[in-house]
Formats: C-alpha cells, structure tokens, sequence
C-alpha cells in the first residue's frame, strides 16, 4: 500500500537492523518524518500550541489587546513577547510545527500517490489459496442437479463467470484465475477510497499555499468616512492599512467613495431589547477614473465590491459639525468631528483642534450624547443610540496644542497637561452645553463656539437627521479567496470519499465437489475501515448462489 | 405573542427535563440489572471471537441481536420516556425559533436547548441501526446537563437578532456546528464504554461493573466510536469552511485567529489525531479512545470557558 511503515495496515516491522551509514540515517530520519506516529504527534503538538494564542491576545486579531496587556502586567509581557506569544500563529515554533507537519505530508502523499497510480492500472491481486482465513468466508453449495449431468468443470466456470457479471455490476474492477484446478474471481473495489485520502491531504496543502502566496499579496485598510464627505482611495487617505509582503502602492486601484447616507434600524416593540439596532445601512457611491458610477447599501454581512476591494460596514457614530471662532472673530475651526463612541448607546467622546485661533490655541475634549439622560450621580450619559435629545458638552484648554512640532499626534487625543483649562472642571467656569444650532460664548474673549445644525427649520423637539454620522469601514483585497476556497472545497469531497467509500477485495472460488456439484467459496479483505464488509459478502453469496441455481 | 411562545417554550423544555431524568432513572436500573445477568454463551463465545480480531465490525453486527434480544422491561421504558423527553424538547425548541421569529440557536441558552435537542435525536437515530440501550444513561444524562445548564444558567430573553448574525450562514454555519457536537458527543460516550470494557476484557473478574459483560467488545465499540467521530468529523470541517465563508462575507477575512476560530481549529485538529491514531500501529484501542475523550472536553471548553471568559469576535453568549 506503500502506506507509512507503522499503518496499522502496513506489514509488521521486521526485526533484522541493517547497518547504517549515512544515507541509512538519512532515509531513517525520512522515515521517522513520515511515519503516522509522526504525524500523529506533531498533529497533538498542534493543538497544544495553537493554545496559548486564544489566552493571551494577539497582534494579528486584537492589537489593542497587546497594549491594554503591556500595561497591565509591564514585567510579564516583555518575557511573553520574547517567546512570540503575541504573534504565535506567525512565531518560529508554532510554524516550525505545521511546517514539519506538511513536510510529513508531502512525504507520506508522494509514495502513496505513485503507489496508488499504479495500483489504478493494475489487476486485483491472485486470489488466495486459502479463503477460510478471511473475512466474511461463506460456503455455498448450489443445487446444480437441475443442469443436468454435466456438472463438474464446466459448471464451475460459468459459475464464476456470472459472479464476475455480479462484482463487475456492482462497481469491482474483476479478474479471473485458474488455481489448481479451482476456478476463481478476484475483485476490487473503491479505490476512490485512497483517492479521497490524497485529494484531502494535498488540498490541505493546497489551501496552506493559497493562504501564503495570497496574503502576500492582500492588503487591508480602515477608514472613518463622514456623511458626505469623499474618500479618495489611495494610500495616504486610509486612517490604517496593513499591506502584505509583496504589496506595491500601484496595486490600489483609484477610485472615490463618498458616503451619503448612513440610517439606522432600532427596535421599537420588544421591551426587552427596546433600542437595540436592528439594521445598519451604509449607502454609498464610488466613482473610478474612468467614470464608471456604482452604488450600493453596505450592510453588516453584505459588502460592496469596488476596484478589486471589497468595503466592510465596521462601526459608526455621530460627527458633530463644530465651528470655532476665535476672540479676533475668524473660523478658526469648521469641520465634522467624528466622535468615538464610548457605549452601545453612543455616549461619544470627540476632541478639537483649533491651532490656528488666535490670540491663543483653543483645544476642547467634548462629549456626545445622542439622547442625553441624566444618571443619579449627576452625570449625563446618553440613554438611546438615536437622535431623541441630542446634547454636546464640551471643555475648553487654552494654550501650545503642540501640533507645530511636526510629530505626528492622533487627532483622537488631546494632551492636557501643558494646557489651561478655560471652560469646565476645575476652571470655576460651567462647562459648555449645547443643542444642535446653538452657538456659546468662550469666556476672556476666547470666542465661540457653534454646534451647527444639519436640519434647520425643523420643528422643536425634531432632532432627526440634525446630526451627521459617520461609518468606519474596512478595505480588502486578498486573492487568496478563491483558491483557498477550491482547495478547501477539494478537501472536503476528497475527505468524504476517503472516510465513507469503502476499499475492499472479495473472491469467489467454484470447485467441483466429489458428489457432482460445486462447492462455492466467498470471501472478502477489508484494506482501511470497512464496517459494511461481512454483510457485503454475505450479501454477494446469496445473490450468486441464487443465480447458479436458476 | 412572543411572551407566550417563549414561556410555552420555557414549559416544554422544564417538562423535557423532568421526562429525561425518569429516562435515565430507568436506563440506569436496565444497567443495574444486567449486572446480575449471567452471560449466555453465546456472548461468550462472541467475546472469544472478538478478541482474535483485527479491528473487523463483524463482530458488533453480530453481537447487536444479542443486546437487542436482552433488552428488558427497564430499558424499553427508558427508550419510550426519551421519545417522549425528545418531543417535548423538539416542542421547546420550535416554540423558542417562532417567539424568535429566527432559529433557535443565536446565544448560550439557544445553543444548549438545540446541541442537547441533538444529541437525542442523534441517539435515538442510530438505534434503528443499532440497539445502543447501553448508551442510555449517557446520552439521556449528557442531554439532561446540557439543557438544564443552558436553561438556568444562560437564560435570556427573546431579543430582536444581533445584526451580525443576520445571515444565511447562520443556519448552515451553527446549524452543523449542532449537528457535529452531537455525533462528537455520542462517539465519546461511546469510547468511555470503550475503556471500561478494555479493561473488563484485560481481567474479567476483577470488575465491579458486571453491566459490561452484557455490551459488545471494546472492539465493536470502537468501531461503533469511530464512526460516530467520523461523521462529526466531517461536519465540522464544513462547519469550519462554512464559517471561513461567513467570516469572509462579515469580517472581510476568512481566517483571522479569533479565540473562537482558534478553538475550532484545535478540536479539528485532535479529531484529525483521533482518526490518525486510529490507523497507527501502538495507537488503535485505549489511545486513540482517549483522545476522542480530549476531544469532546476541548468541544465543552469552546462552548463555556471560551464563550464566557475569552474575548473575541464571536460574543454572542447573550450573557
């Protein structure tokens, strides 16, 4: 069977030691490497270090996580990292692991494959001399008397003549033998069985390849789009992007996508989920350079596919459009503002930065609140994700925002502590509240600041729509996709073959028994699991038997 | 409407639970009473035979007929109660799906109601293949835990479906997910009788647990075990595919290493070891058993600590 020498289907290892020089040891590593033990152990040592990447969070899926980490445990996580606990699908060891894994597979799948070629053009095997020691062996002696005298030799051959018609019907491949005066039909059948197996193993590898190669290739991005504001797709627009190794800049197809709407479903009946989103849509267009126009309604489970990226639905929030004045009466600021949700009912948090006002720099940390609710300490926090009774408070920091250093500082962080505090906390002044459309005044000539709103001239208590949104989305291109779904697929069917078709041999022997008759023999050889084997035998000699006797 | 739908669920499902736990009342004395049975010597010789073999199926199918023909009062009152359990726990978990106006099985408790709904009709499906009287007491026993737990523990009410989870893939992706736990479930059950009995056969009379002289050979069971595993093997590859698909389409990767992407990973990969142990010299019998046991214990694992304590993208415990 060409099988790894530990098969259990595999002869029993023979005692006798050869000498070995260094080819010996080379083929006895190879062996060992390609032995089921092997396999076996290395597929255990799998599972053990696949663990630890589910206890401790990984770069790859949670990158927050491994901060959030290193700041809890700053003494543990250094050591943690040195061991690539962090990254461990993409550590040394764990690949190490599945490397060798495949390097036993290709070793294990390249002598069967050859082994099982030949086996495909080859005829079932001589049929045994002595069939009792097989499985499923059953005895039949036909009544023959109604064939007349002519018994004997003749009636021996065509008995197995017509089992070869029953096997060969039934999907053996047949061959007729001659033994000693024994007439004989060797059959085999599934062969689709080893078929399966290699299919299955050499897809695996096939989907380990696409994944490699493809994700060389792939890039993804993210990028918080505001209700109608364009993003142009290249590089320098995306908020992150993680490209793979082979990722060229020339790769992004230009194109631009503008957000116009993003609307939301909350539920409105069951009490027990009352404000729960219960559908989010995106609706989008995109253009590319040659003019082409598409447009779509991203949805959570629903992308939309664009100049060879596909666009995900990720998040969304409010962004409150804000205009700053400075104390000289210039906009100093003007702009919507995406604010980073904090709860599921969207309190957010949101920072400006207005450099240019002057005569000093106004900062501000705001918060959000869609529907604001008052909590028992006194506190707000937005009680409903809609836009009920919309409410922005906002804290005022005079002072260097120290964006003149050209060091690059995330527009989600205000630095505090270099600045004053004008408006808010501990300043003695009331911290600023405003509704959509109403403007406040900075105290010592600051200036002002205005929450615009988007629907002016609704009527009172009508806060719909008067707030833009924003949805994040993510960006991505992978052309690992296909291949690695054709090759997933292929393991599938091959692996169902390989489990569920059953390999079996089965003879029928005819001899002419003393007293005139036949004396037939059945019996069967299972080659790999074969439950069914017994009653298939059995099922075989009793319509052959009835056959012979017609 | 959805109040009352879901309490009548609640209904069927206390009074599955109550059902289930006669059932086994009943199973367990069926495997009292074996215990005082003399083998026939039929079995006996069957046993004698079964040893001699090389791993051949021959001998549970005819050792079957042997465990059917002893079926006693008890056991057939056991199996009449868990037909009786399993429609009033399929009358639960169709009530819960029409109060959800979706499939039952999108949080902690759903997913207990139907992996348990499952596990019986698993149970009961193979006895028209083969008499598993013996298995009585485990099956009605795990089906019982896995409810009760699901249903005081995880309860929650009926929600509007999370967005996420508004998808196709939800009936094939968790829906075979079900379907393989259960099989995984039933060839572990399977393997531990597979243990016990090795060891019976090792020294006969040195076991306290007579019950195993009435059940087939550590052999037949493991074959029994295998092919059981076999199935929840291959519907939880597709459960794996299917769910790369469906990840693809919500999260725009398929594979991405998420703690619950990882555990299925890990228990593809130990039921992969169970069948390669299986076909390795050393490793056929008690070995290869155990690992079908580490097998169904990462499966529990996944569903409680890893939906409970691990973070992730898959947060849909409901808890």
């Amino acid at each position: 069977m060409s099988r790894p020498s530990d098969h259990y289907d595999s002869a029993p290892p023979s005692i006798t030691q050869p000498e070995l020089g260094v080819i010996g040891y080379v083929r006895f590593f190879w062996r060992q490497l390609t032995s089921m033990r092997t396999a076996l152990l290395l597929l255990l040592l799998l599972a053990l270090a696949a663990i630890p990447g589910s206890l401790v969070p990984q770069r790859s899926s949670d990158p927050n996580g491994v901060v959030q980490y290193f700041d809890a445990n700053p003494a543990l996580a250094p050591l943690l990292d040195s061991l690539q606990l962090f990254d461990v699908y993409a550590s040394v060891w764990f690949s190490a692991i599945y490397l060798l894994l495949f390097i036993s597979l290709i070793g294990c799948v390249i002598p069967r494959t050859t082994h099982h070629l030949r086996a495909l053009r080859s005829r079932p095997p001589r049929t045994p001399a002595r069939l009792e020691r097989l499985e499923g062996f059953t005895v039949r002696e036909p009544d023959t008397s109604a064939l007349g005298a002519a018994a004997g030799s003749d009636t021996a051959a065509s008995a197995i003549d017509s089992a070869r018609d029953l096997l060969a019907s039934r999907h053996y491949r047949v061959e007729l033998y001659e033994v000693g005066g024994a007439h004989s039909v060797s059959a085999e059948r599934g062969y689709l069985r080893e078929t399966g197996n290699l299919v299955f193993h050499t897809a695996l590898l096939g989907v380990l390849v696409s994944i490699g190669l493809g994700g060389s290739f792939a890039y993804n991005g993210q990028k918080v789009m505001i209700e109608g504001a364009p993003f142009v797709h290249v590089l320098g627009s995306y908020d992150s992007f993680n490209p793979g190794r082979f990722f060229d800049e020339s790769h992004l197809e230009p194109f631009v996508m503008t957000l116009e709407r993003f609307e939301v479903d909350y539920e409105e009946f069951n009490l027990n989920a009352y404000g729960v989103p219960t559908d989010f849509r995106a609706a989008v267009t995109a253009r590319d350079q040659e003019g082409n126009e598409s447009g779509a309604v991203i949805r959570v489970n629903h992308p939309f596919e664009f100049g060879g990226t596909r666009v995900y639905l990720l998040g969304n929030g409010y962004a409150p459009t804000i205009t700053v004045r400075d104390g000289e009466g210039n906009i100093a600021f003007n702009r919507a503002v995406p604010f980073l949700p904090q709860d599921s009912n969207l309190t957010s948090l949101g920072i400006i930065k207005a450099p240019d006002a002057l005569p000093e720099q106004l900062g501000m940390i705001g918060f959000f609140y869609p529907t604001a609710g008052v909590l028992a300490s006194g506190a707000y926090t937005s009680i409903h994700a809609d836009l009920l009774d919309p409410l922005l408070t906002l804290r005022v920091y005079t002072g260097d925002l120290g964006l003149d250093d050209g060091i690059p500082i995330s527009v989600y962080t205000l630095d505090t502590d270099e600045l004053t505090e004008v408006v808010g906390g501990d300043s003695g002044v009331e911290t600023i509240e405003l509704r959509p459309g109403e403007t406040a005044q900075l105290p010592n000539g600051l200036g002002s600041v205005t929450f615009e709103t988007m629907t002016p001239g609704a009527g009172a208590n009508n806060w719909a729509g008067s707030v833009k949104r924003f949805a994040s989305f993510d960006l991505h291109h992978n052309p690992a996709e296909l291949g690695a779904l054709v090759f997933a697929v292929l393991a599938l069917l091959g692996l169902l073959c390989s489990l569920f078709v059953p390999r079996r041999r089965v003879w029928v022997k005819a001899k002419a028994s003393p007293g005139g008759g036949i004396r037939l023999e059945y019996a069967g050889l299972a080659r790999g699991e074969d439950p069914g084997l017994v009653e298939a035998v059995a099922d075989i000699a009793d319509t052959h038997g009835g056959k012979v006797e017609e | 409407m959805t109040e009352q739908l879901a309490s009548a669920a609640l209904v069927a499902i206390y009074s599955a639970m109550a059902v289930y736990s006669i059932a086994l009342v009943f199973f367990a004395i069926d495997i009292a009473k074996r215990s005082s049975l003399k083998a026939s010597p039929v079995q006996s010789e069957l046993l004698g035979q079964a040893d001699g073999f090389r791993g051949s199926i021959a001998v549970a199918k005819r050792a079957a007929p042997v465990a059917q023909a002893k079926a006693s009062r008890f056991e057939r009152t056991g199996f009449a109660l868990t037909i009786l359990a399993w429609l009033l726990h399929l009358a639960g978990a169709v009530l819960r799906g029409l109060a959800n106006g979706y499939v039952p099985w999108s949080n902690m408790f759903e997913f207990s109601l139907v992996v348990s709904l499952a596990l019986t009709t698993v149970f009961l499906g193979i006895q028209f293949w083969q008499k598993l009287g013996y298995l009585g007491v485990y099956a009605t026993g795990a089906s019982l835990i896995v409810l009760g737990v699901g249903t005081v523990n995880f309860y929650v009410d009926v929600t509007p479906l999370a967005v996420p989870l508004q998808s196709v893939w939800i009936i094939i992706h968790v829906g075979v997910a079900i379907l393989a736990t259960a099989f995984f479930a039933i060839g572990a059950g399977l393997s531990i009788l597979q243990l016990l009995k090795a060891r019976y056969e090792a020294n006969p009379d040195a076991s306290r647990l007579g019950f195993l002289r009435t059940i087939p050979s550590s052999v037949s069971l493991e074959s029994l075990a295998y092919r059981m595993v076999v199935v929840g093997f291959v519907l939880w590859t597709f459960t794996l595919i299917a769910g790369a698909i469906w990840a693809e389409r919500a999260w725009g990767r398929f594979w991405g290493w998420d703690t619950k992407e990882v555990w299925t990973f890990i228990i593809w990969v130990i039921y992969a070891g169970y069948i390669h142990a299986r076909a390795t010299r050393g490793w056929r019998g008690a070995p290869s058993a155990w690992l079908s046991i580490v097998g169904i214990a990462a499966v529990v694992f996944n569903y409680t600590i890893v939906n409970l304590f691990f973070k992730g993208l898959h947060a849909y415990s409901g808890l």
